[in-house]
């Protein structure tokens, strides 16, 4: 691929040195709307200025990544949320390094955030990134390496390097290589232009290149210094006008020295959104849902969703109780749901190991409880800032024993929050344990949708202190549906002692054979209740045809942008999204019968049939086929990948053409 | 049963005895029996009865509701307590009572909380749950049911077994020191209560876990107990030897009784406000010091620090919920926001 031809551009600092930035020929041009606002901060020494080609596009995805702590979060999270401001649909990717500072300029370190936007609704993160802002040449060949880049996309690269002798060559050999790979390369001196408005031009880099950004995609830049102004609110006047300085300063300098612009028409919207990622939408959800307690301790990545809600809880009376380890978060929520008042607490895979024990008592005891596990890459300690669904069997199985309770998953981030309105109504309903299986994709991403319209019915209802009924039992199962009514601490007459031995009725231990039978089918019993409440799932796509995708969780965004595209090419394909994995709800037989194949995809793990030793004796299936199978006795096939990134709709259509042929 | 009665917990032993006066008018007077259920399946001779037969007397003397009380346990001999008890109970996990009883306090300050562990659940297990149920300092009476062995399992070295003691995974004896029970907690941030008793001596056992119960905040009362069937002459020289147990005195600790001690002539004056002086007390196991070695009312209780006093109305909820959503909303052009 052909080298760009690089034109300097001069540009003055303070010292009065002159740096050069570049800025690549231009082929052919048309007007811009260039923005008045350029006008007034145009910098003293008048540059180049050259015409800008604008491109008109459905959608783009777009990088921004630094080192830690140089703040490409904080502006990729600010450009998410202004392209949703000017109507756009957006699903904005975090890109965390594991660790919380790693060294300076490692292919590992990457930090930032990926946005995807576009004319209409995005509902996942995409494939390739299109353009990427990159603070230094080791965070960007981390990106590269790792397949994430578009090839031949545009990079804009923080210049500075080339001036420090220590790094100059890595940078300069890595910027050639880039080049010569077809990559359109456009070198900025971002350090230089911002510390024309800001003594510490590190720490201002993120806003100019927010101000860059805007400046490329024709944003209304007013929209950005509102944005702005809202993200450093707390900070004070001063922190807002000069972070407002570098955005214009980094506006100005794409309109005086970029050539070309994108423009991504919006949408007209009607209706109010909320833009939040799935771990504040589970918080909001817990806020929502009536729940007065979140008993919690710190763990990646489900935290957010609890330093969030630590934040607002106790504005409506709500308490985050950060217990001293992961069985006693589940224990104070046992308590506080055993006295009355249904508790959520929330973790990740390791977490929710420890709490399975716990969990058992829950089950054992009947006593409702939300349990939220954001789903972090394992085993062990796996990836913890990684995404992977490889939960569902401990969430469906887990605990030892027969331990029937309710699983759920929400599949976007709206779900997410009325996932947990949903969990606390059918624990409190089913005296069950219900767990939402989230993810680090989902809790990491932020999408706009439906402000939500506040219910009463959310909310839980007052705690029943009425005197028990005499010779009522605390656990009188009801012969069809296991179903039995909770006696509160405080009612009177229904004094007695939960235990997580095996007990009768009256909750007395149990020492007969026939007891623990009739107790057990009661609890299993409660599964079958639920699931007959339950409407059949949706089919995304025909009823019927060659090929149905299944899947859970956080990837249905992805699976049905695929589906729909192929649909488009006259592919008989259609997709169908659990929600409720347990128990799975009516009509999947028949569904299921409508295909002339159906596979799974997942994000955790099966085997490979390429493998030399797996075949059909011994081939591990992906959690959700397993289940699928052995429930409708359907020769469901899986895809898996466990990656720790989110499921690419590029990579559910090669499944499905494969699985076509 | 009369529900009315008197929900909140004492804030001082000390309070107006007029406003006691007062409260006794609304009390509902309870039985023994109102607090009996079943047959206990303990040994005989066992002290996990003693602990039993004095917790119902406090509850009847204090005139607790039976609806509005609940004893949680862990998993242990001891930890069957609550099934003996015609009130509200969990016999939860081995080693969790403590964050169990927590969540109930947190949730219901109306409700009057009891924890009964043992040794193995309170200082091995759940050994985490005991140091911060220390530092959390919610009002509840916790009772350490300790035999020095783990009993419901057939006879292992617990925490608190003294070296060289001969169980059935320490066959040459048990390998480490003991842990003592009363300097840990005594070193804990937060510590407001700490009191030891034997189970042979029943006066004092009433005594202390009355003082205990109106303490405000979390009560720690270490029982020292007889175990008949696995260790049946483990503690016979103290039993015998009056000598070999040290009685704690002070007028702002336990005031004892001229038959107690006519008997026990090792009588230490010791003010529970001495913290310096408590966990030198505390580093003593012979003779055993019995009685309140420290107590401090005026720790900060997380339930309080907490809790809300107001009521969570849906209003009150909506109110921040509507707020929230203002803050992430995106309104369309030419819609006013209407929380503005």
């Amino acid at each position: 691929m052909a080298i760009e031809e690089l034109t300097k551009v001069k540009s003055k600092n303070k010292n009065g040195r002159v740096e050069q930035a570049s800025s690549p020929a231009v082929e052919q041009t048309r007007g811009a709307g260039v923005s008045p606002a350029v006008a007034q901060t145009s910098p003293s020494a008048p540059p180049l200025k050259p015409k800008a080609k604008v491109t008109r596009l459905k959608e783009h995805i777009v990088e921004i990544i630094s080192d830690s702590g140089e703040g490409a979060q904080k502006c990729g999270q600010s450009f998410g949320a202004i392209v949703a401001r000017m109507g756009l649909g957006v699903w904005t990717v975090e890109i965390i390094p594991a660790e919380i500072r790693p060294p300076a300029r490692s292919v590992a370190g990457a930090s930032g955030n990926r946005i995807r936007f576009g004319s209409t609704g995005v509902t996942n993160g995409g494939n390739e990134t299109d353009l990427v802002v990159a603070f230094n040449e080791q965070v960007l060949l981390g990106r590269v390496r790792a397949n994430e880049l578009k090839p031949g996309c545009t990079i804009l690269i923080e210049s500075m390097w080339r001036e420090d002798r220590r790094v100059a060559e890595s940078y300069s050999t890595a910027i050639d290589e880039l080049k010569a790979a077809g990559y359109k390369v456009y070198e900025i001196p971002m350090e230089v232009e911002c510390h024309k408005h800001m003594p510490d031009a590190k720490k201002g880099k993120n806003m100019f290149a927010l101000g860059l950004l805007i400046g490329l995609y024709s944003l209304d830049l007013k929209v950005g210094r509102e944005q702005v102004a809202l993200t450093f609110g707390k900070k004070g006047a001063k922190v807002i006008e000069s972070n407002v300085a570098l955005l214009e300063a980094g506006y100005a300098y794409a309109q005086e020295n970029l050539d070309f612009r994108y423009e991504i028409p919006a949408a007209k919207s009607t209706e109010a959104q909320i833009v939040v990622n799935g771990n504040t939408a589970l918080a909001l959800g817990v806020l929502a849902s009536g729940m007065e307690i979140c008993a919690m301790y710190p763990i990646t990545p489900a935290t957010s969703a609890s330093h969030y809600l630590s934040d607002v809880f106790e504005v409506v009376g709500g308490v985050v109780h950060q217990a001293e380890d992961e069985i006693a978060a589940c224990t104070f929520a046992i308590g506080a749901s055993y006295a009355g008042k249904c508790t959520v607490t929330i973790t990740s895979g390791p977490g929710f190991s420890l709490k399975q024990e716990a969990i058992g008592l829950a089950v054992m005891g009947e006593i409702p409880l939300v349990v939220v596990n954001v789903q972090r890459g394992g085993p062990s300690t796996g990836q913890p800032t990684k995404t992977e669904q490889a939960d569902l069997m401990s969430a469906i199985y887990g605990s030892h024993g027969d331990a029937p309770k309710v699983v759920l998953a929400p599949a976007t981030i709206e779900d997410c929050f009325y996932s947990v309105i949903m969990a606390r109504k059918i624990a409190e309903t089913f005296n069950m344990v219900v767990v939402i299986l989230s993810d680090a994709n989902l809790a990491n991403s932020q999408a706009p949708f439906t402000r939500p319209v506040f219910d009463e019915a959310w909310l839980a209802p007052p705690i029943d202190q009425s005197a028990v009924p005499t010779g009522a039992k605390p656990y009188d199962w009801d012969s069809k549906t296991g179903l039995a009514r909770r006696f509160i601490p405080g009612q009177p007459g229904g004094q007695h002692t939960l235990t997580g031995l095996a007990h009768d009725e009256d909750s007395h231990v149990a020492y007969d054979a026939e007891i623990n039978q009739r107790a057990i089918r009661a609890r299993s019993l409660k599964l079958a209740a639920l699931q007959k409440t339950l409407k059949p799932p949706t089919v995304f796509g025909d009823q019927t045809g060659d090929l149905l995708v299944i899947g859970w969780g956080s990837t249905k965004g992805a699976i049905e942008e695929a589906v729909t595209e192929l649909r488009e090419q006259g592919k008989k394909v259609s997709s169908m999204h659990l929600t409720f994995l347990q128990p799975m709800a009516p009509g999947i037989k028949e569904i299921l019968a409508g295909f002339r194949k159906v596979i799974a995809i997942e994000n955790n793990w099966s085997d490979l049939p390429s493998d030399e030793i797996i075949d059909e004796s011994n081939r591990r299936y992906t959690m959700l086929a397993t289940l699928l199978r052995s429930r409708y006795l359907v020769d469901v096939d899986c895809f898996s990948e466990c990656r720790g990134t989110p499921l690419k709709p590029a990579t559910v259509r090669r499944v499905i053409m494969e699985a076509l042929s | 049963m009369n529900t009315i009665t008197n929900n909140s917990m004492p804030t001082a032993p000390g309070l107006a005895s007029a406003n006691n006066a007062l409260l006794e008018l609304y009390k509902e007077q309870y039985e023994l029996e109102d607090y009996q259920k079943g047959v206990p399946r303990w040994c005989s001779g066992c002290g996990d009865n003693a602990i039993l037969t004095a917790v119902q007397r406090l509850c009847r003397d204090e005139a607790l509701a039976p609806e509005k009380t609940v004893f949680v346990s862990g998993i242990g001999c001891s930890s069957r307590f609550p099934h003996y008890m015609n009130t509200y109970g969990v016999h939860s996990l081995h080693g969790r009572a403590l964050p169990i009883a927590e969540g109930i306090r947190l949730a219901r300050p109306d409700l009057k909380v009891f924890v009964n562990m043992g040794d193995g659940d309170c200082f091995s297990i759940g050994a985490a749950h005991w140091v911060h149920a220390v530092r959390y300092n919610m009002n509840m009476l916790a009772m350490v049911h300790d035999n020095n062995i783990y009993g419901l399992t057939k006879k292992q070295a617990s925490p608190t077994s003294p070296k060289g003691l001969k169980t059935n995974t320490t066959p040459r004896g048990a390998y480490l020191d003991a842990l003592n029970p009363l300097t840990v907690t005594l070193g804990i941030a937060n510590v407001s209560f700490v009191a030891q008793v034997v189970d042979w001596i029943p006066k004092l056992l009433y005594q202390t876990l009355s003082e205990a119960y109106h303490h405000p905040g979390f009560s720690f009362v270490r029982i020292i107990q007889r175990c008949p069937e696995w260790l049946p002459t483990h503690l016979d020289e103290y039993l015998r030897d009056p000598e070999r147990v040290l009685l704690l005195t002070h007028d702002n600790g336990l005031t004892l009784d001229t038959d107690l001690t006519k008997r026990y002539t090792k009588i230490e004056e010791h003010d529970p406000s001495d913290i310096h002086r408590a966990r030198e007390v505390a580093s003593g196991s012979d003779p055993i010091p019995v009685g309140i070695l420290y107590r401090n009312e005026n720790v900060p209780r997380y339930e309080e620090t907490r809790s809300d006093t107001r009521l969570r109305t849906s209003a009150l909820i909506r109110k921040g919920l509507e707020a929230e959503f203002d803050k992430f909303t995106i309104w369309p052009k030419g819609h006013q926001p209407q929380h503005a």
